[in-house]
């Protein structure tokens, strides 16, 4: 089996933002990095951020940093990656590409612990940068056994380039077996200085440092401050420099946070103008403190820490000099803030001069969070599913997002609707005119939409076009005739000969093309004075099935290309040229009558807001009958077709009208589903829209709404936009209380059981029992207006008014073996929850399973796995496991306790297996049977090295999923065969009945499959394998099963499942990661694809080796050695080589770099 | 299974000696180069005292240069000490990791780097007692 990987959706998680002006200019810009991914973000100026450049540099970026060269206008990037060297990248805003300035090697690849590449730091004036491991650095001579904490480059102006570290020397207490020299380990703060005459870096400073200490940032030096760092510890900051003094404060604490935690500060921004500097630092609760130095000439005299505001816990954040800032989220949604101030009042929470020492250490400084005062939201930007409080459901739909704008009824059906301009110059459309299937009803843009019986249309016909003809004259084509308004009122008629009617016409705004019944076609064109002038006449062969005319090139006075379809299955180019008018250009022909022709110009563009260069196409798009579009493209010069691709898009013949998306044109497919055609990226992208079935649609442009669509279906106008392209999926959140762990869909009425749970958090009822002290403790306080009634009703997710929600706040934290966990029903559809059970006393669930026990009694039943009291740290831990059996009731919209049965770990696994219920406790996998108090334990297997995660079950086999390793289950739970490899599985899905897909924590995936013999050897063994399971080999089972496809993902996998998300499309394996992405394993069905593809993928690895130097090879197989996977997302990045390296790949697969584009959309077609 | 075959040559007094050695690239990315030195020990039994005072400064000289790498008198106490350590670093390294165990533990990421950054101090509690040398 072969397999293609392609991500679907981008992951959205960051690591590591930097904000600066990567294009020149002044335009402040944020480079984010998403794991495997480097973006670039701009925020406009309505607070939105756009990516401009996003690649995939197929490595494991760790660390950003920016660095400008002294007198430079452009920032630069150092990437720090898994890939062993030292990347410096620059952004191309020409070409829209990051280009790789510098790249040196200097150690192995793979996130090694002594391998640098974990932190990065720049000396402030952009000279040096120094690049440093967990262990040990370079740039620095050997420092043996130190762990490094943090580094950060010393602003000291232009005299040598200082970098300072945290370093904490172990090499005493590895050998010290009294544990004395462990207790005394300290954590040192460590200057290196780069002697830039010398080349040659010497340790220049060391001095104990506090031993919660984790973070470094720089303080302004030279001119602007007094240089030094900021050493940001457990509790504290604290100001330091060489042969200064050390100035600390404690950082306040939230009141209601347990006395056992610490505050740790997680993030940090600072911003410095010329009068001032600042530094904004937020600790692990999503607390944001502002830091200010008072300096003079003997040095900072006091350190003041300010409680600024309170937003979610951050990666990484960036104050932009627009007045923004930017928070990259931990988990959720990433935010822009907008300063309203700067947190300039007097009354500051912590000075390093009140600072007081008593017996028991520092005393501690309180404070209360309260609403935003100086951050001002603005509309979000990216998501991810997040936790906690922040936790929501999401629904995705492989489809573009659409709002609707407004909905109105007609007084029949409607056959179709246009929308006219009156001069060529407007802004805006004027009229919507909708036809019927005897009359024409006009209506008129403004502020509202109303009907208009003044515009010269004739209203007792039905229409076949409207459009603006000429610069300002409207043209209403009906059956009879064509009847041309002219601007100042005038009426010009024209009649067909005889009876003969109108059937079809194709326009743009300077040439008519109308099709007569029995096939005669007649040529008009707008002469120098405005009049409607007939030129040619040409006779078809049979009737004409649909007709289109080419938009004018700019600067010429016609269209040379005229499209005609015809029932006998072909669609020729006609010319449009005085001198060869209506001669066959070229025939092509389709494999079903052509229903809709539409030319679509897409106009050379170097460097766009988009990307890549285009040169000027003109695409010829057909809706064919048998409900496929057909697309081909139309020499500019010749008229002749060449490279054709066709999709299938729904049951109905589509038909296709020419839209506006972002200036540029687009096509709107209408089958049994609208679909959208446009450019992203410099790819052509077609995308299903989130609406319903539609009958005929038009542009829309209007005041309210610039880039609109108005459409006709059943007796109802609908006008639109289309939202947040580029993107596959269509979303649709729904909030929740806790971090969801799983659910199951229950089968009968597809309603969603939801469990969720939360370590170290307090219940609802202690919340809001704590929230309404607060409250009334801070009385009338500076936000609140004491309405205390109000605030009572926090403690719901629903309640968006609340000033203190907890989805910015956070929880407050309890103690670690405290949890909190609920149960919750939820229909999909309307997106309700229809129930709600949270558990109590530190109960919390951790696996549910749907399961129909042998008697029926209940029919389906609901079995939840709960732990309680449970604790990871010091030791694994719990007081007690459950397994809870609930009821449905209500059609299974609500759930009632039949009863609970106490066992002894954790059930972190439970499926149905022939009308009972298999659990996996602890290392234990059990079969039990409902009994009327409790379960009844009918067999068990303790035989399983470690704890079991996952259980699948199909007819009589079971296949279970360890903690460290897979194995598969027979019968009477003899372990029959399980995978050679210790795996650490993170999410597994049974594929068929010898395959299975797992997912391991180091974000491998791989399918493992029983050989062919074993698996009908079994089958036919009458014992079924217990007298070779009782021999076993190699310490398990007596079978192994083969490893048949392996491959590295980069991410965390957390869930697969087998799906196929268009009609008509190929089943695949999705899978879903902890950084957001999603992404699809698609088996290759013919031999000849595989070649195509591996080959291709070999020229990209060699041509196009990935941005930040890891090779992409060795990426594929950090863990294991890939095996049978190619990857899309690279062969994904040909249309983005330039043209000559594209024409040499293609020369070197014996083909053309248009066919390999069309490759590679049939395959992602194939999924998506 | 990832095998690497390489192939070394010595010069040990004027004679060539080749070696082959299988390295055998383990799941885990803490590479371990000890099946190197275990090949590179044995040589010191056929050779003369001022070799083994060469090849002894070289691998010390590598052992300093390369943090975690094993030799043939490593015990089971250091052994555990270098995988744990490793596999913090790991942790640190890779993001999504930090992130799935963030999730697990509702606990911030930074917090969770800091608490790996703190465990590499003595990842297996305290050393043994030594016996004598």
């Amino acid at each position: 089996m072969y397999l293609y990987n392609l991500t679907l959706q981008q992951a959205t998680g960051i690591v590591s933002a930097i904000n600066g002006n990567f294009s020149g200019g002044k335009v402040q810009e944020i480079v984010v990095a998403r794991g495997k991914i480097l973006s670039l973000l701009r925020p406009d100026d309505l607070g939105k951020l756009q990516t401009l450049h996003s690649v995939e540099i197929f490595g494991c970026i760790r660390s950003l940093a920016q660095f400008r060269l002294t007198g430079a206008q452009k920032d630069y990037i150092v990437v720090g990656s898994d890939s062993g060297r030292i990347v410096i990248l620059e952004y191309n805003k020409e070409k829209n590409v990051f280009d790789k300035v510098h790249q040196e090697t200097f150690g192995k690849s793979g996130c090694r612990r002594i391998v640098p590449g974990q932190y990065l730091a720049i000396d402030p004036k952009g000279r040096a940068v120094m690049i440093g491991a967990c262990e040990k650095q370079k740039l620095v001579y050997l420092i043996s056994h130190t762990i490094v904490y943090s580094i950060c480059g010393v602003d000291c102006g232009f005299d040598n380039p200082i970098f300072a570290s945290i370093e904490l020397d172990y090499s005493e207490a590895d050998q010290d077996s009294t544990g004395q020299a462990a207790n005394e380990a300290q954590k040192h703060l460590t200057f290196y200085e780069l002697d830039l005459g010398l080349n040659h870096v010497s340790r220049k400073w060391s001095e104990q440092v506090d031993n919660g200490a984790n973070m470094l940032v720089t303080v302004p030096g030279g001119g602007d401050g007094p240089s030094g760092v900021l050493v940001c510890a457990e509790n504290f900051v604290i100001y330091k420099n060489q042969g200064h003094p050390d100035v600390r404060a404690v950082i306040p604490r939230r009141a209601d946070l347990p006395a056992e935690r610490g505050v740790l500060i997680v993030s940090a921004a600072s911003h410095k103008q010329k009068s001032m500097f600042f530094f904004l630092l937020q600790t692990e609760y999503g607390d944001i403190f502002k830091v200010t130095l008072e300096h003079g000439n003997e040095g900072v005299t006091e350190l003041k820490i300010k409680y600024f505001d309170t937003i979610p816990v951050t990666a990484s954040m960036c104050v932009l000099k627009t007045g923004f800032l930017f928070a990259a989220s931990e988990f959720g949604n990433h935010a822009l803030y907008q300063f309203q101030a700067i947190g300039d009042d007097p009354d500051v929470e912590s000075l390093s001069s009140t600072l007081m020492e008593t017996e028991e250490g520092f005393q501690p400084v309180f404070f209360q969070p309260r609403g935003l005062k100086n951050l001002e939201e603005t509309p979000q930007i990216f998501s991810l599913c997040g936790r906690g409080p922040r936790s929501s459901l999401r629904i995705l739909r492989p489809s573009l997002a659409i709002s609707e704008m407004a909905v109105s009824q007609l007084p029949g059906v409607p056959s179709a609707v246009w929308t006219v301009k009156k001069n060529v110059s407007d802004a805006f459309d004027a009229y919507i005119v909708v036809s019927f299937s005897n009359a024409t009803l006009v209506l008129s843009i403004g502020e509202t939409v109303e009907e208009v019986s003044d515009s010269g249309f004739l209203d007792t016909t039905p229409s076949l076009a409207v459009s603006l003809i000429g610069d300002d004259s409207l043209m209403q084509v009906h059956p009879n005739g064509i009847r041309h308004i002219r601007e100042d009122g005038r009426i010009n008629e024209w009649r067909t000969p005889g009876k003969r009617k109108i059937v079809k016409v194709g326009s743009n705004g300077l040439q008519v093309v109308i099709a007569l019944s029995g096939g005669e076609l007649i040529y008009f064109e707008v002469d120098m004075t405005g009049q409607l002038m007939e030129v040619e006449k040409h006779e078809m062969s049979g009737d004409v099935a649909c007709l289109d005319i080419a938009p004018v090139p700019e600067g010429r006075q016609r269209s040379r290309f005229l499209a005609v379809g015809s029932y006998d299955n072909t669609i020729r180019i006609l010319s449009l040229d005085p001198d060869d008018c209506m001669q066959i250009l070229s025939v092509q022909s389709v494999s079903s009558p052509p229903e809709s022709l539409l030319f679509l110009e897409v106009k050379a563009s170097v460097g766009g807001e988009d990307g890549a260069d285009h040169p000027a196409n003109l695409f010829l798009n057909a809706g064919l009958q048998n409900g496929v579009l057909f697309r081909t493209v139309v020499d500019m010069v010749t008229g002749q077709l060449s490279d054709s691709r066709s999709r299938f898009l729904g049951l109905r013949a589509p038909k296709l009208f020419s839209v506006k998306v972002r200036g540029r044109p687009a096509i709107l497919c209408l089958s049994s589903r609208p679909w959208l055609g446009y450019i992203h990226q410099g790819h052509f992208l077609l995308t299903p829209l989130s609406y319903e079935t539609l009958e005929f649609a038009a542009s829309f442009s209007s005041d309210q709404c610039a880039e609109g669509v108005v459409a006709v279906a059943g007796d109802i106008l609908r006008v639109f936009t289309i939202e947040r392209l580029g993107e596959t999926f269509n979303e649709t959140a729904i909030p929740l209380r806790y971090t969801p762990r799983r659910f199951v869909m229950q089968p009968k009425r597809k309603l969603l059981v939801i469990i969720e749970s939360d370590q170290g958090s307090y219940t609802a009822e202690e919340r809001e029992a704590a929230r309404k002290e607060c409250f009334e403790a801070a009385g009338m306080g500076e936000n609140g207006n004491g309405n205390v009634n109000e605030m009572e009703n926090g403690g719901d997710d629903e309640d968006k008014e609340d000033p203190l929600s907890d989805e910015q706040y956070g929880y407050p934290k309890a103690e670690s073996n405290k949890w909190v966990s609920c149960i919750r029903i939820l229909d999909p559809r309307t997106a309700t929850t229809t129930c709600l059970l949270e558990l109590q006393d530190s109960e919390a669930a951790f696996s549910v399973c749907t399961v129909n026990f042998h008697d029926k009694e209940y029919g389906a039943l609901l079995a939840v796995g709960t732990a309680k009291g449970l604790q990871f740290w010091p030791k694994n831990s719990l007081v007690a496991g459950f397994i809870h059996i609930y009821r449905f009731l209500e059609d299974g919209r609500s759930l009632q306790l039949l009863h609970k049965t106490q066992v002894e770990g954790v059930p972190l696994a439970l499926c149905q297996f022939q009308g009972r219920l298999l659990a996996g406790i602890g290392s234990v996998l059990r079969l039990y049977d409902l009994g009327k108090k409790r379960l009844l334990r009918k067999c068990e297997n303790k035989l399983f090295p470690n704890t079991i995660v996952s259980i699948h079950t199909y007819r009589d086999r079971i296949y279970v999923g360890d903690i460290q390793e897979y194995r598969r289950d027979e019968n009477q739970l003899y372990t029959f065969a399980d995978d050679v490899v210790p795996r650490w599985l993170t999410a597994s899905y049974h594929i068929d009945f010898d395959t299975m897909a797992g997912a391991d924590k180091f974000g491998n995936v791989y399918f493992v499959r029983l050989p062919q013999d074993v698996s009908d050897e079994i089958e036919e063994d009458p014992t079924g394998g217990k007298i070779k399971w009782e021999q076993g080999r190699l310490n398990g089972a007596p079978n192994k099963v083969e490893e048949i496809v392996q491959f590295h993902i980069g991410d965390v996998v957390t869930c697969l499942q087998k799906a196929s998300l268009i009609p008509g499309g190929g089943e695949c394996v999705l899978y879903g990661t902890v950084m957001g992405s999603l992404g699809a394993l698609l088996p290759f069905t013919s031999r000849d694809d595989v070649d195509f593809f591996s080959h291709l993928e070999m020229h990209m690895r060699q041509e196009h080796p990935p941005l930040c130097g890891r090779d992409h090879m060795a990426y594929r197989s950090a863990y294991f050695p890939v095996k049978d996977v190619i990857d899309g997302d690279l062969c994904e990045q040909f249309p983005t080589l330039p043209l000559d390296l594209q024409r040499k790949i293609a020369d070197e697969l014996d083909r053309t770099p248009g066919e390999i584009m069309k490759k590679l959309e049939e395959i992602r077609n194939k999924i998506i | 299974m990832k095998f690497i075959l390489n192939i070394f040559f010595l010069l040990i007094r004027g004679r060539v000696v080749w070696v082959l050695y299988i390295y055998f690239s383990p799941y885990r990315t803490f590479t371990r180069n000890s099946s190197l030195i275990s090949g590179l020990k044995s040589f010191e039994k056929k050779m003369q005292a001022s070799d083994r005072f060469n090849i002894n400064s070289q691998l010390e000289h590598l052992q300093a240069k390369y943090v975690g790498t094993g030799h043939a008198d490593l015990n089971r106490f250091e052994w555990a000490v270098n995988i744990q350590r490793d596999s913090y670093a790991s942790y640190i390294g890779h993001y999504p990791m930090l992130a799935y165990f963030a999730v697990a533990e509702n606990e911030s990421i930074g917090r969770e780097r800091y608490n790996f950054m703190q465990k590499m101090l003595l990842p297996c509690g305290l050393p043994p007692e030594r016996e004598d040398d």
